[in-house]
């Protein structure tokens, strides 16, 4: 079979000084199994010396910075609720040094122009590496498929609709054919609209109790078999999007063990709460997929534990403050989370022991990076320095007018939590300083 | 001194708080049979109604109940209204609380609204309905009735039949009975009784045989406002009916029969059955004044009602 000529998928940053600086912490590259005292030394950007020392303050830690996967910059189109800029400082501030971008954007980023125009607005604009993915269907309209190839050879990074399923079978069959030309994963928002359709929040008991409309766990579980029985028959590999459900999980772990490549993402919210916190009826609660049952956050914590599931990605999606102020019902899904991921799984995670640090560290950066064909952030000499500096035991309060982000929809507003970004070196430049 | 600020929720409510209100609707009742109606109690107070559904059996009983203790009242619906031209529910809540309102009672098809009020003024806000959630006057005036019909209101059997998935009565009921330890059993298809909800603390049958066993038979109508296009619930009333139409042979002798109004006639009520003796629909109305009379006056005033003035003739 003969390929287009495809580069790997284009990461573009404004162009910043390279910075020289002296670390001191608890170095922490799973990748690498370091996990020692340092002093790490950047010159020019690149890192010069890793220094094994006997002692550091015990609450600092340096890991490669972070990879978040899925991030909705709303930009073109919705600018008011964020845009290149203000996304890439609020992942900068989070500890990101690279980040993937979606398409359900208006226009949608459907078509090579879209596409090529956003990068070069990123190259002017973005404080970490940014690449964007496109659409799998025109419009994400779920009918035609987008040029994939000429997508691909512009950059593209990978292919969603995401937001949307891929409803129809043969449209999501030929897409996975027609995407070994393009020669990138598919990454899959799984959603059965027939029983998702009006639901609200996870159908279970406090829903019953609410009254709001279900979103049941079978609307995710059962998209996720048709997606990966296609997946497996036309051997190509496909990337599962924020899953909520433990059936989800179940069906991910047979296909694996059938041999099917399939990579998959959860998110903070999904593995740090559950629906009872949509009792509170604030639209910062609101998420789509839902928040489910204590049964399916413990199965997606024993999936990244055990690597089933290898990316932790945020599914940022920054909301005017208008449309998240009014009632649940009205209010559209999405949650805001690159400035407060690391510390909500510290917080609710690693404190309480369910996953250990290092584990979190590594799916917040190599997980991510590997299943897109990114560049692994590493602690290396030599290396250019994405590097983030975590306080584990500073406490702060999340409020609206702290986040770098456009929009505050964050499910976190008013709780204190433990850990910080200290600092975030992306490319060799420091973008964030607390 | 009453705690109770707001009226959002059942939940809202302790035991004695439900009990209090209901004794004083009890002693408001008494005045329902005085040639002069009007009391003075709560003269000088704004009572404001903003309704955001269409309702009419509803609305002229808060406004009654206002109106009956002297208070000022003011009705604000959402068809002709600023709502029309776009406002937001809270740029609405802070303008009428410029407005100083002692009380609004808000109706709204979207849950949690009344807490939206709420956040934004400094009036007592009582819910009389909010989308599938929460009517919690209706629930209140319901164990007012079950109390004065069966005697008391511990151990007290109740079967809910009907579409309980879209019924924010059946909510707030079973949440209320619970409170006073009754019971509550759940009847209708199981596409109409959602998944989960015998965690609130309720029986579910799918089977009209399962009211036998009930002190009340409390009828839900048949919402098909409620039901989108395409959604169908039931595949037809006429089936519905048959399934689960409470008729003259499926209610025993020493039951009592309850709806919340308005009924469908035919469909989830014999109309026999809606006339006989056993209905206890039109005390459901008048409990409903009075119970809303005692809601308004234990959120405006401090602790029991102890002596009910007659409003002196000028």
């Amino acid at each position: 079979m003969r390929r287009l000529a495809l580069r790997p998928p284009a990461l573009v940053r404004r162009e910043t000084p390279r910075d020289t600086l002296t670390l001191v912490a608890r170095v922490i590259d799973p990748a690498q199994r370091i996990d020692q005292p340092a002093t790490v030394r950047v010159e020019d950007g690149i890192v010069v010396a890793i220094e094994p020392r006997a002692t550091a303050p015990a609450e600092l830690v340096l890991a490669p910075a972070f990879v978040d996967p899925h991030v909705h910059l709303r930009t073109p189109g919705r600018e008011d609720e964020e845009s290149i800029a203000t996304g890439t400082a609020a992942a900068a501030a989070g500890g990101y040094c690279a980040i993937l971008a979606m398409p359900n954007t208006d226009p949608v980023v459907d078509s090579a122009s879209v596409l090529v125009s956003l990068l070069e607005r990123a190259r002017d604009e973005a404080l970490v590496s940014t690449g964007f993915m496109a659409a799998i269907s025109k419009q994400l309209a779920g009918e035609e498929l987008t040029e994939m190839a000429e997508l691909a050879s512009a950059g593209a990074a990978a292919f969603t609709d995401d937001g949307h399923p891929v409803s129809e079978a043969g449209l999501l069959r030929r897409a996975l054919q027609y995407s070994a030309l393009a020669d990138r994963p598919l990454a899959l928002h799984c959603e059965e609209r027939s029983l998702s359709r009006d639901g609200q929040m996870h159908e279970g008991a406090v829903s019953a109790e609410l009254g709001l409309s279900g979103w049941p766990s079978l609307g995710e579980s059962l998209m996720v078999e048709r997606d990966l029985a296609l997946a497996a028959d036309e051997r190509r590999p496909v990337h599962l999007m924020h899953l909520s459900a433990r059936e989800s999980v179940a069906a991910l772990r047979r296909a694996r063990a059938a041999g099917v490549e399939v990579s998959a993402e959860a998110t903070p919210h999904h593995l740090c709460m559950t629906h009872e916190l949509v009792r509170s009826l604030d639209p910062n609660t609101k998420m789509n997929p839902p928040l489910r049952t204590e049964d399916d956050r413990r199965a997606l914590l024993e999936a990244v534990r055990d690597g089933t599931i290898s990316c932790i990605a945020t599914d940022h999606a920054p909301h005017a403050l208008h449309e998240k102020d009014g009632s649940f019902e009205e209010a559209p899904f999405g949650v805001t989370g690159l400035e407060t991921a690391f510390a909500a799984l510290n917080t609710f995670l690693v404190e309480t022991g369910d996953l250990p640090l290092e584990l979190v560290l590594e799916r917040l950066s190599r997980g991510p990076a590997e299943v897109f064909g990114l560049p692994v952030p590493r602690i290396a000499v030599g290396e250019p320095a994405n590097l983030v500096l975590l306080d584990l035991e500073e406490e702060w309060t999340v409020r609206a007018e702290r986040f770098r982000s456009r929009s505050t929809n964050s499910w976190l507003l008013g709780q204190t939590l433990r850990g910080a970004v200290v600092r975030t070196v992306a490319a060799g430049a420091e973008v964030f300083a607390a | 001194m009453t705690d109770v600020r707001h009226l959002l929720g059942v939940s809202d409510l302790g035991r004695d708080d439900a009990e209090r209100i209901l004794d004083t609707a009890r002693a408001l009742e008494r005045t329902l049979d005085r040639e002069l109606k009007k009391l003075p109690t709560l003269r000088g107070r704004l009572v404001v109604h903003l309704f955001y559904e269409s309702s009419t059996r509803t609305l002229a009983s808060f406004e009654l109940a206002a109106k009956r203790l002297s208070a000022d009242t003011m009705t604000l619906r959402a068809s002709g209204s600023s709502v029309d031209k776009g406002e937001s529910l809270k740029d609405t809540a802070q303008t009428l609380g410029a407005y100083d309102p002692d009380v609004i009672v808000v109706r709204h098809p979207h849950i949690g609204a009344p807490g939206i009020v709420a956040a934004q003024t400094r009036a007592h806000v009582v819910n009389a309905g909010d989308g599938k959630h929460q009517h919690p006057t209706q629930a209140l005036l319901d164990l007012f009735t079950i109390r004065a019909a069966v005697g008391r209101l511990e151990g007290v059997h109740v079967a809910i039949v009907g579409d309980v998935l879209h019924s924010r009565v059946a909510r707030s009921l079973i949440e209320a009975l619970r409170l006073v330890g009754a019971t509550a059993t759940l009847v209708g298809p199981p596409t109409l009784i959602p998944r989960g909800i015998a965690a609130m603390g309720c029986d579910v049958s799918y089977d009209i045989e399962a009211i036998r066993h009930a002190d009340v038979v409390y009828v839900l109508r048949m919402q098909h406002e409620r039901m989108l296009s395409g959604a169908a619930f039931v595949p037809s009333l006429r089936e519905y009916s048959a399934l689960y139409g409470v008729t003259p042979e499926r209610v025993g002798a020493g039951q009592v029969v309850m709806h919340p109004g308005p009924m469908n006639r035919g469909v989830e009520i014999d109309p026999r059955v809606a006339d006989s003796g056993a209905s206890l629909v039109t005390t459901q109305v008048r409990s409903g004044l009075v119970v809303r009379m005692a809601v308004l006056y234990d959120l405006l005033t401090a602790g029991p009602l102890v002596v009910v003035e007659p409003l002196a003739v000028a």
